[in-house]
């Protein structure tokens, strides 16, 4: 786990990144998150629970508690 | 850009290369744009995995050294065992690159790297329902890639020999029936080890190569793709032209008349 912001007077919830557990303060966004962990206006697709979290949305997708986010880039493959 | 006359075409986009290359296993990413500049490719398969969260914000991307609007990306499945992740993983391609082509590869089996057939008929049929234009990577068996012809799939790229073995066309008759009833691309994908593998492929009338490992894993990868480059080209014109047909006996090249002496 891996708090985002310091301090308590932002509630906190858990949600899976990537496959690993990680606390952020209720009401993030999609891009917040991203801006967080310096992945965003980067060459990524987002996938919420299965589901595409299209890029035109992602400053109004708000992340609940429990959600498992998916980041992914393209990679060297065949 | 100058267009040859004998373009590959898949879903409707004209291409003046048939060797399409992969981008993994090399050392480095500028190792992979000089491997793929040498074997001329326009069409790179890429895969796509989670993001490094740890990682160095300022790493190149591949997409950086590999532009999008200079190569035709063509996201594969690699990887996945079901329909559903193939499915979800040709999504998440869409929405990165907007990419529409896509490689279906559904394994069934981590030692072989055998296609799980009936998970990638279930995936090409939901991918092509979403529009997506499938370049399906199969079996060597001549029902199958009719069907997945029928089906919609844009190119069938059947194996040759297991994905990385670097064996060789070791299906000639296979693919010759293939090639017989095609009525879309058929790429060989999978299985080329060396320059006169993918010659012999294109001799028999394959529209193109698909291969990876057998640029990367060499000693000189550079010098290997242009060796591929060129094994295209001369099997592809060895095609074009038609080859003699194989006799049992001698048939001598000099004139038997005029001979000087007894």
């Amino acid at each position: 786990m891996t708090p985002l912001r310091g301090g308590s007077s932002i509630a906190g919830m858990q949600i899976q990144v990537n496959g690993a557990a990680r606390e952020v303060p209720e009401q993030i966004t999609v891009l917040t998150l991203l801006a967080e962990l310096g992945w965003a206006d980067r060459r990524v697709a987002v996938e919420r629970n299965g589901e595409i979290v299209p890029r035109s949305t992602h400053a109004q997708a708000v992340i609940e508690a429990g959600d498992r986010l998916e980041i992914i880039q393209a990679v060297g493959g065949g | 850009m100058t267009m040859q006359k004998d373009p590959l075409v898949i879903a409707g986009r004209a291409y003046q290369s048939r060797l399409l290359v992969g981008t993994g296993k090399y050392k480095d990413f500028a190792e992979t744009r000089v491997a793929v500049d040498a074997a001329g490719a326009e069409i790179i398969t890429v895969a796509l995995r989670r993001v490094n969260l740890g990682q160095d914000k300022d790493a190149p991307n591949l997409l950086d050294v590999l532009p999008p609007d200079r190569f035709t990306i063509l996201p594969n499945t690699a990887g996945c065992y079901t329909a559903e992740d193939a499915v979800r993983t040709c999504r998440l391609a869409r929405e990165l690159g907007d990419w529409k082509l896509v490689k279906l590869e559904v394994i069934g089996d981590p030692q072989t790297l055998y296609p799980d057939m009936r998970q990638t008929y279930e995936a090409a049929k939901v991918l092509i329902a979403e529009g997506f234009e499938v370049m399906v990577y199969s079996v060597d068996d001549p029902v199958a890639c009719k069907t997945f012809a029928e089906m919609g799939c844009v190119a069938v790229m059947p194996l040759a020999a297991p994905i990385g073995s670097g064996l060789g066309i070791r299906n000639p008759y296979n693919l010759r029936i293939i090639l017989e009833q095609a009525t879309v691309p058929i790429l060989v994908d999978a299985g080329v080890g060396t320059a006169s593998d993918v010659a012999v492929a294109m001799e028999l009338g394959c529209d193109g190569v698909l291969l990876n490992t057998a640029i990367a894993a060499a000693k000189d990868p550079i010098l290997m793709a242009e060796a591929m480059r060129l094994g295209v080209d001369a099997g592809r014109k060895a095609f074009l032209a038609g080859r003699m047909p194989r006799k049992l006996y001698a048939s001598a090249s000099s004139p038997v008349d005029g001979t000087f002496f007894e």
